[in-house]
């Protein structure tokens, strides 16, 4: 009895993905042609009107202040309202939720139009949700207390015997075991505040997180920290998060384009960000 | 039995009997295969029924693409079972601590000497505070609060920070298993053995508590299987366990496959666990006699 409400729902918000398992080529093609127009009164969004965007809280700096995403400031709020504003809506008429980062990748019907938690883009994920183009592209970087072996490392092969930790679902895990190949296992924890405690108590040596993080714990979080360096290379694309096959992707795509294309998205990359990118190259 | 009585007495008398015999032998046999053709039936029914309603709902084919699919299955099991065999070394090392603490605090609690108020008390407390906090939140507490403390001397690893607020936690509840079962022993056992020129003590380890143990072998190892189920808890302080692999496999796929795959590791073994436990139950009453006897 409960569930014929529940496959009302389903079927009115899963019509998307069920027209893509005949064939996503099909679905993908109708897309185009269904959803042409990017203005505000043809987008399809999670209540009508509004454009409703998740994250996960606490909301973090450099991401957010305060916990706060409706203040705009911080660069995913940034980013957000600058999205918001291309595709036609006011401040007003954007919607903030919670969204648990585990919780974003759920099947089924979603509650956001996008989620904007530093999320890595890889094509394994996007088996299971869409993604934006990239907004941003973050290396990795490895944070140490001062005094530890790990604080005085120059290269990857010193880190090899620290006690790392990282926090689980971020792209920091796969880079520490590939680039460090560290000789006792990482720890993974559950979020970033259990992380930096455990490197404040000392049970680790020195944790891995994105590198505006690490620089931004350094200034403002662990007292006597250094940012031993980061990780060589671009990093990894940081994109939004919507359901699968949604159409609003190609509108937000356009937004970002337009943002990259007019310096925006680089004016907003500097002012949240500047502060938050110089560390020294490990190799 | 009235069959027999019948038998001596000649072959017309006995088919009288027989046939009703049989024939409600054979009403039992269809009774029988009636009941069993309905349960088939019922069975058949009620789980295709719930498989058809769950793969011909909409959102099935992405459920079965993001909890049952082979490949995650496939890539993540290896490594499971690497991070389960630690939650077995883990579980097994917590269960004798909590075996022998938890006896020992039941004793305190059920000491009688007006002397031993004060450890009476604190066992109390003890049982009743580890009780009422979450065992999550208490490994949260022993795992991120010890090392804050900064002693060289404590312990900080996660694994043994974990473990010991497992102990800890387990240790009141099986405290309080171990204290039914010394109170579930009839007084007349102990005066027995007092009468028997056995000291207190002594009438305690000879007497009551190998009566006690037995009695209560069933609900202990019912909290062992929960402890087993719970050393997943120790994951939040960051070693590799089962669970913990298994969320960075989805996390990183965005696939919540490896997460079934932990799931049935665990199953695995809680599973002829409980069997066990039922059949020590079924036997209960034997047992309990047999310790008296």
């Amino acid at each position: 009895m409960l569930l014929r409400p529940l496959f009302v729902v389903l079927a009115l918000s899963l019509s998307l993905v069920v027209a893509a398992c005949g064939s996503s080529d099909s679905s993908s093609s109708t897309q185009a042609t269904t959803a042409a127009s990017c203005s505000k009164a043809d987008l399809q969004t999670v209540s009508s009107g509004k454009l409703t965007v998740g994250t996960d809280k606490p909301a973090y700096p450099p991401y957010f202040e305060d916990d706060k995403p409706t203040s705009g400031k911080g660069f995913e709020s940034a980013v957000t309202y600058a999205i918001a504003q291309k595709l036609g809506f006011t401040k007003d008429e954007v919607k903030w939720i919670v969204v648990p980062f585990n919780s974003s990748y759920a099947p089924g019907p979603k509650k956001f139009d996008f989620d904007i938690n530093q999320i890595s883009i890889s094509p394994a994920r996007a088996k299971a949700v869409g993604f934006s183009a990239p907004y941003y592209n973050a290396p990795q970087a490895v944070l140490a207390l001062k005094g530890t072996p790990a604080a005085s490392a120059t290269s990857l092969a010193e880190l090899k015997d620290a006690k790392i930790g990282v926090q689980i679902g971020t792209t920091s895990l796969s880079d520490v075991q590939n680039i460090i190949k560290p000789s006792q296992q990482p720890q993974v924890f559950n979020d970033s505040n259990d992380t930096v405690r455990a490197l404040k108590n000392k049970s680790v040596d020195a944790i891995v997180v994105d590198a505006p993080t690490a620089i931004y714990l350094r200034d403002f979080e662990v007292k006597d920290s250094v940012v031993v360096g980061k990780f060589a290379g671009t990093g990894t694309p940081w994109g939004l998060v919507t359901a699968k096959n949604s159409t609003l992707v190609r509108c937000v795509n356009q937004a970002i384009d337009k943002l990259r294309a007019s310096g925006e998205l680089a004016t907003i990359t500097n002012t949240w960000m500047g502060p938050y990118t110089k560390a020294p190259a490990l190799s | 039995m009235d069959g027999s009585v019948h038998e001596g007495a000649g072959a017309q008398l006995t088919t009288v009997p027989t046939d009703r015999r049989a024939a409600r032998e054979a009403a039992r046999r269809q009774r029988a295969r009636r009941g069993a053709a309905i349960s088939i039936a019922s069975t058949i029914v009620v789980l295709g029924g719930l498989a058809l309603l769950i793969t011909q709902s909409k959102g099935w084919p992405s459920v079965k693409e993001t909890f049952f699919s082979w490949d995650a299955f496939k890539t993540s099991f290896p490594d499971i079972l690497r991070g389960f065999w630690l939650d077995v070394k883990l579980f097994v090392s917590v269960e004798i601590v909590v075996l022998v603490f938890g006896l020992v605090v039941a004793l305190c609690r059920t000491t009688r000497a007006a002397a031993l108020y004060p450890v009476r008390m604190l066992a109390a407390v003890y049982t009743d505070v580890m009780r009422g906090v979450p065992t999550i939140l208490l490994v949260y507490l022993v795992g991120f609060g010890i090392p804050a403390l900064e002693l060289p001397w404590l312990p900080s690893d996660p694994i043994v920070l974990g473990g010991i607020a497992l102990a800890l936690s387990y240790s009141a509840y099986v405290a309080e298993v171990y204290r039914a079962g010394i109170d579930s022993i009839h007084p007349s056992q102990q005066s027995a053995a007092l009468a028997l020129g056995l000291t207190s003590a002594q009438s305690m380890r000879h007497v009551v508590l190998p009566q006690a143990v037995r009695r209560v072998a069933p609900p202990l190892l019912n909290d062992f299987i929960s402890l087993q189920k719970d050393v997943a808890l120790v994951s939040i302080l960051g070693p590799l366990e089962a669970f913990r692999v298994a969320q960075i496999f989805a996390s990183e796929n965005f696939n919540y496959t490896p997460l079934i795959a932990a799931a049935l590791l665990y199953i695995a073994v809680t599973v002829p666990l409980a069997r066990i436990v039922d059949r020590m139950q079924s036997r209960g009453q034997v047992g309990a006699r047999g310790a008296v006897r």
